[in-house]
């Protein structure tokens, strides 16, 4: 009830407050689900692990490198170690159905292929399995977005899509 | 016996010793936070490609001037500022002392840890950033350091309900004063969080650090991190809310809409925070995506506690602003007392934190996080949350804090209004530059002055960035200026001061399920459930750890 020491019907507004609160919540959450199922934009699944010491010597990652596994399908091989990516660049063709199968030899880094959703982690001993398509030709960098040491600064790569 | 409103309508003023005692955590506090805020504008500066890093005495590099910046403000700045302020609420509501000589054992704790830590970080043997991944490894007294910061805030919560329980032996059937059930359940949320961290760095990665065990399992670690890595923001956070909730009202002329609005709101933290730190691993392998979708809707849960405290506080504030005259939808905000320091500060803080609520929104929103993750956007979100939010409620906290402990009246206090009102332009400016650049791929926690690549488009960002972080500095450095000058200068006054407490418009319930809010008993229990069901899957999925991956210390 309102009056001079309390000159709102608060109550009231309490009600529609905490209505549009919920109603917020819902179109949030409805929007998150139909993006990740409706339109299968997925983040990074549970895959195989690895003994981080033996990367090198385990395929695909004794291999570094991208490969046509299919019609219009790619698969990147990558490797992040203090300070580098192998491969350095990565061509393949716009359209194309990319797959990043990604770990990290030494401690954690990340990949963030500027100017796309593909952001993920290398973890020691996690195996990233990513998937994407580049739409326009062009070139993108690829960044190390976690500290990895004195040297994080000059971790990077290319995505040049043809 | 009626029941308190907020806290024992008796008053009640501290033993001196106690005083001291508290007074001591907020200056390590502070102390803290004025070696963080220099180095913050080294960050800034460099992020415009200016460097003057290179002129503090003994840095050798960006990550670890990094490491201080991120231990000093959000460890030990955050932890001395809650330990002191919340002990103080804690007492004053339930009118009763704490003991004295565990409260100088907080403070000790506190010092121990920062100097262990801190001599690490200062010989450039800990160069490994607040979040310490392994299998990046710092010397062992850095771990050991953070430990003992931890423990202080253990102890803490055990004087808070020790004090609540003799209470309760008293006041048989009572509801807990509002003040001491918040407090407490700030502490209660935390002790349980911080068993993760605990786990991790005592358990796994101090004696790895002695050469005791060889090898870590850096997701393993990542993840009981990031189990406390959530809840450490709330941890942060509810001290502010503390504040908003029960003292901002008071400064504003207005009151608190409800008693029991107001438990229920610090109970869903208790229950929330923890079960929510995968949003924080959404990109990391090895963990499920139905894991980190459940984590993602939980993190949403936060979204209902969040708008209740936007509703409170601005009911609080608009009947002040009424009440001192303000008519029509918006007129009410501009007559509030704009010359009050600790109305201001608090203010301001809420009006960045809408800004840091709608960013972590977005953070946590699963798939969207990948655009994001790891770019300068995450420090852009979360200086306008910890690094203005909570920072500038905690400063103006200190504005009548400060007085109240020491018994001096505050020095300066149109300085004061003006350097909340500098910082807060400030991490505008700087949000924008870090957050329009991470959209643009700009990397977080990145020496971009000596970066391999760049992007034309960063140099704006960059340049906002330096802008905004140089005026947070001299906001900062105004308001250190009147914390010392109150501390060393301010006039003693005899007046006896309490601390600003409101009343409640819908005050505690006798009777009905209201009154069951008050056991904390069964919230720790639903809380443990709730982490049981978010965190069991996962562990039963990837235990025996795989301790295969060998340290490295690349700095
Ligand atoms: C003058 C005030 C401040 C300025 C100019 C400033 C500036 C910055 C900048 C530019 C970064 C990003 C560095 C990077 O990612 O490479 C950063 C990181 C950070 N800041 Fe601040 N900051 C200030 C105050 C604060 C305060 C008050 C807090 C918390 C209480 C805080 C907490 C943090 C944390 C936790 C990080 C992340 C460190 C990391 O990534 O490891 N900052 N700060
Ligand atoms: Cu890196
Ligand atoms: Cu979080």
């Amino acid at each position: 009830m309102a009056d001079s020491q309390h000159p709102l019907d608060a109550e009231r507004i309490e009600k529609v407050f905490l209505i549009i609160t919920a109603v917020m919540l819902l179109t949030f959450l409805g929007a998150l689900f139909y993006s990740a199922f409706g339109m299968g934009m997925h983040l990074p699944d549970r895959e195989e692990q690895i003994d981080v010491r033996e990367v090198r010597d385990t395929p695909p990652f004794d291999e570094p490198g991208v490969r046509q596994v299919g019609d219009n399908e790619y698969e990147v091989v990558l490797l992040g170690y203090a300070w580098a990516f192998q491969p350095r660049e990565i061509r393949v063709p716009a359209g194309a159905k990319v797959t990043f199968i990604a770990t990290t030899t030494d401690v954690i880094h990340g990949v963030h292929i500027e100017g796309t959703r593909m952001n993920f982690m290398l973890i020691p001993g996690q195996v990233a399995r990513v998937e994407g398509t580049f739409r326009e030709p062009g070139e993108h960098l690829m960044i190390c977005h976690e500290y990895c040491g004195a040297g994080h600064h000059i971790m990077y790569g290319r995505v040049i899509v043809e | 016996m009626s029941t308190p409103v907020v806290a024992s309508p008796t008053g009640f003023d501290l033993p001196t010793a106690q005083k001291r005692a508290i007074l001591s955590m907020v200056c390590l506090g502070f102390g803290a936070l004025f070696i963080g805020i220099i180095n913050g504008l080294g960050q800034a500066l460099n992020y415009a490609s200016v460097d003057i890093l290179q002129y503090f005495p003994g840095m050798r590099d960006y990550y670890q001037g990094l490491t201080v910046h991120g231990v000093v403000n959000a460890i030990v700045f955050t932890f001395a500022f809650a330990n002191g302020f919340l002990a103080l609420t804690t007492s004053r509501a339930l009118a009763r002392p704490l003991n004295a000589t565990w409260l100088w054992v907080v403070f000790g704790l506190m010092v121990a840890g920062t100097l262990l830590a801190g001599y690490a970080m200062a010989t450039g043997q800990a160069s490994v950033l607040y979040t310490f991944y392994p299998p990046l490894m710092a010397h062992w007294s850095f771990y050991l350091g953070l430990a003992l910061l931890v423990v202080s805030t253990w102890v803490t919560t055990a004087l808070i309900f020790i004090a609540l329980r003799s209470w309760r032996k008293e006041n048989q059937g009572e509801r807990i004063p509002l003040l001491a059930f918040i407090s407490a359940a700030t502490y209660l949320m935390w002790t349980v969080a911080s068993v993760g961290i605990a786990i991790s760095v005592v358990g796994l990665l101090l004696p790895w650090s002695l050469g005791l065990i060889e090898s870590s399992d850096p997701l393993l670690s990542r993840t009981l991190f990031w189990y406390s890595g959530h809840p450490i923001v709330y941890f942060w956070l509810l001290p502010a809310y503390v504040s908003w909730y029960v003292m901002v009202p008071r400064h504003a002329g207005g009151t608190l809409f409800s008693d029991s609005l107001t438990r229920v709101v610090f109970v869903m933290f208790i229950l929330l925070s923890i079960p929510t730190g995968f949003h924080h691993q959404y990109t990391d392998p090895g963990i499920g995506t139905g894991m980190k979708a459940l984590h993602g809707a939980l993190t949403f849960g936060v979204f209902f506690p969040s708008m209740v405290t936007a509703f409170t506080v601005l009911y609080a504030l608009e009947i002040g602003g009424r009440r001192r005259g303000g008519t029509g939808l918006a007129n009410w905000f501009l007559k509030l007392d704009w010359k009050n320091p600790a109305l201001v500060a608090q203010v301001l803080a809420m009006l960045t934190f809408t800004l840091g609520g709608i960013t972590g929104l977005i953070n946590a929103s699963y798939n969207l996080n990948q655009a994001i993750h790891n770019t300068a956007w995450v420090p852009g979100h979360f200086h306008m949350t910890v690094g203005s939010a909570v920072t500038m409620s905690f400063m103006g906290i200190a504005y009548w804090l400060i007085p109240y402990l020491t018994g001096r009246q505050l020095v300066g206090r149109g300085m004061a209004v003006l350097q909340s009102w500098i910082y807060f332009a400030g991490v505008l400016v700087m949000a924008r530059g870090l957050i329009s650049g991470g959209i643009d791929g700009m990397p977080r926690r990145t020496n971009m002055l000596e970066a391999a690549y760049s992007k034309p488009s960063w140099e704006l960002a960059g340049m906002l960035t330096g802008l905004g972080g140089t005026l947070m500095f001299v906001g900062g450095m105004l308001f250190f200026a009147v914390f010392a000058a109150t501390l060393f200068f301010g006039k003693k006054t005899d007046e006896p001061m309490d601390l600003p407490l409101t009343t409640t418009h819908h005050p505690p319930k006798t009777r009905g399920w209201e009154v069951k809010l008050d056991r904390f008993r069964y919230w720790l229990v639903a809380m443990l459930i709730l982490i049981a069901v978010a965190y069991g899957p996962f562990l039963v999925q990837y235990l025996p750890a795989a301790f295969e991956s060998p340290p490295y210390q690349f700095y």
